[in-house]
Parts: structure tokens; sequence; C-alpha cells
């Protein structure tokens, strides 16, 4: 193998698992350390400055970070970070006094976002931070978006909305509220300079089978209901409810309907239970609540009587793979099941739906209804137009309208300032610094933590099932965030390794609790994977390769499962190994390019 | 300045030997000994040979001295028997305790000063005695625990840390142990594991004394220009006669070798060595043989390392001296006081 490059800023990227999973790529473990330090602030304006909503990802986050978490490789659970997030924002002071000063002088270019949801936001803050006026268009009565409408307030208190959107609205930006934007080509002749469209994808699909029409008085589609529920025109719902549908808001419909009155709540999806769209920890919630879960069964019909819904039929099935992999669900020939009940909720995705877009202006969309975009710009096919978040790819999550907010708010200033939106593109500042403090101390808590993952503390059920606002997690207190923050392997502090200064003396193959280590011959990878101390299986994570050994072996690191406890650098007799933190700078609207 | 243990987090696939327990399991503390060292190789060459044995680590007691050395096995096999004696007499002890309890598998861990200085009169005899172990020097060449003077094993010529050059000749361990009666007698390196694991694990398993020297270099007092016990020094001049491996009975040889480049050595309790001859006609059978090889290379600067001698079919001190099968412990009173009757019976043979 070649020697790595460990100058690329991908090449440690990468080694730092949260932070590559993460879509704004929130340099984790740095927030974590300063949680254990207690520094809550300094951890919230990390988070802040990458992600944008620390309070309300901190609850609500779809935690990307956390399958990727090195810890959940040697031990048995990840590291907390969603939650721990939190513990940034329930613990800072105020901030208000951190964040970036808006130019007192703008610009000149005006922006119009249409929709204040995470993306339209996202693009607010980073733009008014360098002179832009942005103007936030949205048909609701305040700002946030799905994250206001469609998650229930025992998971997303209002506060939290409120107080973080309040950081960027509050500070010059202009917001439009309860206007619905109904006409793009009106807009563009209103002579913005650039738009940005973060609508969201607000279409719930509908189970059409047989008796959705007669019994449409019972039936409701899911983020239709949650947005009702959300703003309090929907208070109560039936004792006996059904749930159809497996991703995160199903689970959102049964818990929110099991605190309005649902007594008998189930959840039916058509998949196994494996494969179901919904994140592990949501399910978990669901059924810790005293919701069960069917699964493979397709719904064949809703059963009425007068006009009122009496149940639902189900075709049991199960799940076959073809050669490819891609699966379908074949009949098992089993009696039709029916389950009685009540009231329906229809949570079965999210759709895209563009109805004030004319399709003659210039905006082109694909067969599948979607917005053509540069994927890297996420410029449309009209120059001045761009889409970020749900909106532009489809529904996804919010860390990923956040990351594209960015992403767009690049491409607009480049756009307004004529250039090349790709080629002037900024690139993130990648730096390594030596955490060296003397023999055996490192400026950061080496020593890894053996305790397991914490539950967060909730409330009790009962009171909670009560009441539909009452959050339900109380979140880390300071002992147990502490504890939790101690378990992260801070996996930013890389290896680096000095040829030059190496004796081969063997000391760190020695030492390394997990066997990373390997001085051999160089070969080809797969065949080098295999002949390692300890065998690479893992081929996601790279090796560290370096030449130039004396013996002319090659020092070969598997990356996979370092504990990053610095061990091999305080056995090393020479420095040839040294501990160096690893910080990428994400750039944002408004960073230069360097120049070489 | 501290010293963190290593923390209690595996990989998830971390291998088992046939007694379930991890290479982990065979740790003992944290070395306190410099970053470096080359004892430390010496520590995880012995873990690794006994994770692959599958040893009981309770079946094992492990003796030392006093030095750097001496200290190191506190650093491995953390749940065996362990005594730290005095000064140069671990052999002693070790005899003692090789007659009290035959059934334990004996790993003497010694220096160049503990051995070859304080303790050469002791380390003779045991050799001479036969005692059944596994004795291993870790050779520096200085006395590192009081700042790097010359020992007893550094080559005549060498240079110290600041220069100075060593006029008394030097005690070659490897030499004494082939003259005085060892039957595994073998050199290696600690910067070579490939070539000590092997060694270690062919020693356990050898009835009779089985010696190693291996040359560790000291990286605080002895790793410089000049020294013949360097990293550099022993890389450049390793004289390798032979290459190990350690086939047990349960386990199927799977290796091919070209005709006349292998020995197979069978071992008393069925353990195969493997042999791949580097040197040409170097025989591991011939003592006489393996004792003009190892003068004639030292002359010319090399340090011969291998399996230098094995006599398979060697007895030990027990034979010698026709001592009672079971250990002392497990004889019982009844055995051990036999009576008035066997008494006057044994009083009435020597009338």
């Amino acid at each position: 193998m070649k020697p790595t490059d460990i100058g690329a800023p991908d090449y440690f990227h990468k080694v730092v698992d949260c932070q590559w999973a993460c879509p704004a790529h929130t340099p984790v473990p740095d927030y974590i350390r300063l949680i254990a330090a207690g520094r809550y602030s300094d951890a919230y304006m990390i988070n802040w400055r990458s992600n944008v909503f620390p309070g309300i990802l901190g609850r609500v986050c779809d935690r990307p970070c956390e399958p990727a978490c090195r810890r959940g490789r040697v031990d048995k659970e990840p590291v907390a970070i969603c939650r721990l997030k939190r513990v940034a924002a329930d613990f800072k002071d105020d901030i208000l006094d951190r964040l970036p000063p808006i130019p007192a002088r703008k610009n000149g270019k005006r922006i119009a976002c249409v929709g204040a949801g995470p993306a339209s936001l996202t693009v607010a803050r980073d733009l008014t931070a360098i002179g832009y006026h942005v103007t936030v268009f949205d048909n609701g009565k305040t700002p946030g978006g799905m994250m206001r409408s469609q998650i229930p307030k025992f998971r997303l208190p209002d506060s939290v909305i409120d107080e973080e959107c309040d950081y960027i609205v509050s500070r010059g930006v202009e917001t439009r509220l309860e206007r619905w934007v109904s006409s793009l080509r009106d807009l563009l002749a209103e002579d913005w300079d650039a738009i940005f469209v973060g609508t969201g994808a607000p279409r719930g699909r509908d189970a059409d089978i047989p008796g959705r029409q007669e019994a449409a008085a019972n039936i409701h589609i899911g983020i239709d209901w949650l947005a009702n529920v959300a703003f309090g025109h929907v208070t109560s719902i039936a004792k006996r409810v059904i749930v159809l549908g497996g991703g995160n808001t199903a689970m959102d419909c049964c818990r929110s309907a099991r605190r309005l009155g649902g007594a008998e709540v189930k959840v039916v999806v058509r998949s196994g239970f494996e494969e179901m769209k919904a994140s592990a920890w949501e399910k978990e919630d669901a059924m810790e609540e005293g919701i069960p879960i069917h699964n493979f069964l397709v719904p064949k019909e809703f059963t009425h009587v007068d006009g009122k819904l009496t149940g639902v039929s189900f075709e049991k099935v199960r799940a076959e793979y073809d050669d490819k992999g891609r699966r379908s669900l074949l009949p098992t020939g089993e009696p039709i099941l029916l389950m009685e009940c009540d009231t329906v909720l229809v949570a079965i995705g999210q759709e895209n739906s563009f109805p004030w877009i004319e399709r003659d202006i210039g905006v082109e969309f694909d067969k599948w209804g979607m917005p053509v975009l540069d994927q890297a710009t996420l410029q449309s096919t009209l120059p001045k137009v761009f889409f970020g978040g749900d909106a532009a790819l489809g529904p996804k999550n919010i860390i990923t309208a956040v990351a594209q907010g960015h992403d767009a708010a690049i491409s607009i200033d480049l756009f307004c300032r004529h250039k090349h939106l790709l080629d002037d593109r900024p690139s993130p500042l990648a730096n390594l610094v030596s955490q060296k403090m003397g023999i055996h101390e490192w400026s950061y808590d080496n020593q890894v933590s053996e305790e397991s993952r914490k539950k967060v503390p909730s409330k009790n059920l009962d009171k909670a099932l009560r009441n539909i606002k009452l959050e339900l997690e109380l979140g880390y207190d300071l002992r147990m965030a502490y504890a939790e923050a101690e378990r992260c392997l801070n996996c930013d502090i890389e290896t680096i390794f000095t040829n030059k200064a190496c004796i081969e003396c063997d000391a760190c193959v020695d030492i390394c609790p997990t066997e990373c280590i390997t001085f051999t011959a160089n070969g080809e990878e797969n065949e080098l994977r295999g002949r390692l101390k300890a065998p690479a299986k893992n081929h996601d994570q790279a090796l560290y390769v370096a030449d130039g050994l004396k013996t002319g072996r090659a020092m070969v690191k598997d990356e996979n499962v370092c504990l990053h406890c610095g061990m091999c650098a305080e056995r090393c007799p020479t420095g040839a190994w040294d501990m160096q933190k690893f910080f990428l700078k994400i750039p944002h609207a408004g960073t230069e390019v360097r120049k070489e | 300045m501290t010293y963190l243990a290593k923390p209690k987090l595996f990989r998830p696939d971390t291998p088992k030997n046939a007694l379930g327990y991890t290479r982990r399991d065979y740790e003992g503390a944290i070395s306190t000994l410099c970053a470096g060292c080359g004892h430390d190789s010496i520590s995880a060459a012995i873990v690794q040979a006994c994770f692959d044995l599958d040893v009981e680590p309770h079946r094992v007691a492990k003796l030392s001295g006093i030095g750097c050395s001496s200290k190191t096995p506190d650093y491995f096999l953390g749940n065996s028997h362990g005594f730290n004696s005095v000064h140069g007499r671990m052999p002693s002890v070790l005899t003692g305790a090789a007659l009290a309890n035959r059934d334990l598998i004996y790993l003497g861990v010694s220096g160049d000063g503990d051995s070859a200085s304080i303790g050469i009169g002791q380390f003779a005899h045991a050799m001479r005695r036969g005692v059944n172990m596994t004795y291993i020097v870790e050779n520096n060449g200085v006395y590192g625990l009081t700042k790097g003077q010359f020992s007893a094993t550094a080559d005549k010529g060498s240079k110290n840390k600041r220069g100075v050059v060593n006029s008394d000749s030097p005690i070659d361990l490897v030499a004494l142990a082939l003259q005085l009666g060892a039957s595994y007698v073998a050199r290696s390196f600690s910067g070579d594991k490939e070539q000590l694991i092997p060694l270690i694990k062919g020693a356990l398993r050898h009835r009779g004394p089985s010696f190693i020297d291996v040359v560790s270099p000291c990286v605080t007092f002895n790793n410089h220009a000049g020294s013949t016990k360097s990293y550099d020094y022993v890389r450049e001049h390793n004289d390798a006669v032979n290459r190990l491996d350690v086939i047990l009975p349960r386990n199927e040889i799977s290796t091919s070798y070209a005709p006349g480049s292998l020995r197979r050595i069978v071992q008393h309790d069925g353990s195969v060595l493997h042999l791949r001859k580097l040197a040409k006609d170097y025989d591991p059978t011939d003592r006489i043989g393996a004792m003009n090889h190892l003068q004639e290379r030292h002359a010319l600067g090399e340090v011969v390392t291998g399996l230098l001698y094995v006599d398979s079919s060697a007895d030990d001190m027990h034979r010698h001296l026709n001592t009672v099968e079971k250990p002392l412990n497990q004889l019982g009173d009844a055995y051990l006081c036999p009576g008035n009757k066997a008494l006057e019976g044994l009083n009435a043979s020597l009338r």
C-alpha cells in the first residue's frame, strides 16, 4: 500500500466517525470535552456554529453520529452524543453576546427564503451575518416550520424552538409570517437577488384502499394530524387507534395518540420490525409507553358501518429477497386479519409538492416531481433559485436540512458576488496540534472510561401520558453528563507517526490495548489486512500506512478500534508517535478560498 | 507522572485460546520501565507464548532476582505464582520450588547483572543440575538501574553512552549454558518477536534446563553508536542459524518445505520443533559444533541467534535424584509419616 497521506483533510476527518457521519460535520468530540470541563456555553457555541439548533437537535436529532460512534464498536453502546448536545443547551449561560455581530452596513443584496424551517433559517443566519438582507416567508404564525408543526411537544417544547429561532430572526432577519407564497413567478417579479426554497415535504402519502372515502371522518393523514395537535386544533382522539406506517412520524403519531386519550394504540407496518424506517430509540420509546408494533401486515381495507370506521383488515406477508437483494412482500396465505379500531392515522411517508412553482419559469422538475438541482451547489435550473432541506432532495431530517442550508448559503453568496459556484467554493481548513504537555501528560483526558451508557432520566410515565405538552425526558443532570461525556474516546485526537524517529522497538505494538499497530512487510491492502496482529476486517475503516523504516518494514495501523488512549505515544521512547488534535473548520458563507 | 492501566475495552473479534482466555488475560500490571525498553517486548512475547500454548496461569511460577529485568514478572502473567528473590539468587529459589512441586511450569527471568555478575555461581549450578525450567536472561549489557555502567556481558571494545570503551572480556552466557549442560539453548532479540515467541514456546514445552539469552536494548543507557547491544547493531549483525515453529500435538501440520531445508525434532511431550535452516550445515543437536560456531561468529562481531542446541531426550533433576512423582504438598500425612513400624524397619535395614 502507498503511505497514507495524512495531510489530506478527509483522512483524519473519517477517523472522527461521528463528525464524518454528521451532515453538518459538527466537531463532536470537541464539544463533548467542553461539557466534561463544565464549559457548557462554549460547547453550545461550537454546536451553534455547525448545526444552528443545538437545543432542538439535542432532543430530536436523527443522530447519524451515534450508529457511527467508535465506542459502539468496542463497547455495548455508543456515546449518547445527541443528549449531550442537550446538556450544552440546558446548562449554558446567556450566549447572546457570543453570537456573531450583524454588520450594520448591508451589502445591498436582498435574499428571499420561502419557508421558515431549519434550512431557510440556516440560510438566513449565515447570510445576515455577512451583510445580506434576508426576508423569510412562512404561512405559520411563528418560525420553525416542520420542527414546530410535526414534532410533538412532549419531545420538543415550544420554548426551545422559540429560543433558537429567535437567535436568528431577532437579529436582522426580516420575517413575513402568515404569508402564503402562492406563486414563484410573482416572487421572482419582486426582483430578489436570489431565492431560497425551503418548503419541506409538506404532503403526507395516503392509503388508497377500499373504505378510505367512506370512513374518511375517522382516518387522518399523520403529518396533518400532528400539525393540528401541535397547534391545539385537535385535543382528543378515540379510544382505539391504529397507526399505519413504520417511520418516525408513525412513532410520533402513536405516542401523541396515547396522550390524547388513545388507550389502545397500536402500530402496524408492512415491513419486518427490523427494517422499519423509524430509529431504534424511537421504536423503544413507543413500546415503553405500552404501544405494540405489529409487522408484516399489509392493509387491505378500511371496514365501516354507516360511515363510521370499524377497523382495518390486513393481509399477512413475508419478505423475500431476489439475487440483487431487492425485497418483495409475498402473501403467506393466512386468513385476512381484522383489527378493530375507531380511528386510523396514516403515516406511510411524505412527498414533495410544489403547486406554487409555475412550470414555465425556468425551474425544471424531473419525472418524480423533484426540482433538477446541482447536488453540490443546490442551484436549480433557474440560476437565482436555490433549494434546500426536504424540498431539495426529498424528506430526510433536520440536520440534513441545516447542512444543505449552509451549502445553499455558500452558493447564494458566491452567486451574488458573480463567482463560480464550484471553482470558487471554499474548502475546509484542517489543523493538527500536538496535545503533549509532559511525560505521560496530555491536554485531553486520555484515560478511557469503562462506564456504560447512561439512560436519560424521564418524568413519571403515568403523569407524562396525561399531558401532551409535558416534556417526557428530563435530560442528564451534570453528574450524569460528566460520566457520559467521559465515555467519548476523543477520536479527534489523532495518532501521528513520524517514520524518521522510529527505532522499531515494538513498545507501541506491545502496549496497544486493541492491537491496532503492526510492523510488517508492506503489501497489497486486502492481503495486508489479513496478516496484521489483529486482522483488520472492517473495510470501511482506513489503514494508516507509513514506510521509510530502517528494517524496510511498514508501520500499519488499523484505525477501526483505536481507543485514542495515547498509550502508543506514552510508550514511544523517541516521540515517533504523537497525539495531535485534528480540527476541521467547515466553511460557511463568506469564507474566502485560500490562495495557494 | 501517572501510568494509566490499559483500558478493559476489547475489539469485538478478540481471539480466545482453548481455555477461553484472551491474550489480555495473560498480561500483568502496567510496566514502569523506560518507554521503549526491550524488556517490555520480551514480556509481550511471554504473554503471546503462554496464550498460544493454552497455559493455565495458575500452573506457572515466575521467579526473578533484582534489576530492571527482574521487575518484569510483575508485567506479565498477573494470575500466576511469583517470587522476587534476593539479587542473583533466583536459580536456587527456583531449584527449591521445583523440587517441592514438579507439577508447575518454572519460568526464571533474570538479567545480565543478576545472572552474569552477582548470580553467576547460582546460574552455573542450576544449569549443571538440570533443573526443569525456562531461564530467560534479558541481556542489555549495562546496569540500567544504577545509571548505565558496563555489565559483565558487555563486549570488549564497545562504548558506553559517554564514549568510555569497555576493556573487560565479556561473559557469554550461551556458551556457559552449553558447556554446563543446558539441554535447550537459544539466543534471540527483543526486537524480533517472530523469532522470540516460538523460542519461548519451545522452551516452555522442553523438559530439562532451557536457557534463552535475549539481547534486549536499553533505550536509556545502551542504544547508541558504539554499543553492541543497540537496536541498530543487533539488527545489522543478527546471524540467525534457523527459524523455529513449535507444532503442538493437536495441531495439523500443513506447511511443506523443500527437502533438506527442514529439521523436525520431537520433544518428550509430543510437541514438534520445526527448524528451518538458515545457516548452511548448522546442526542444532551438535553441542560441540554449536559452541564452535558461536565462537567463530562472535569473533567476527556477529550475534548468533536461533535455537542453537536442543537435546530432546534430556533428563532433568528429578530423574537424576529419583525424587517422588507427587508434589510434596500433595503427599499427605500418612505418606510422609509412615509410622513407628516403618521407622523400625528402616533402622533395622541399616544395622
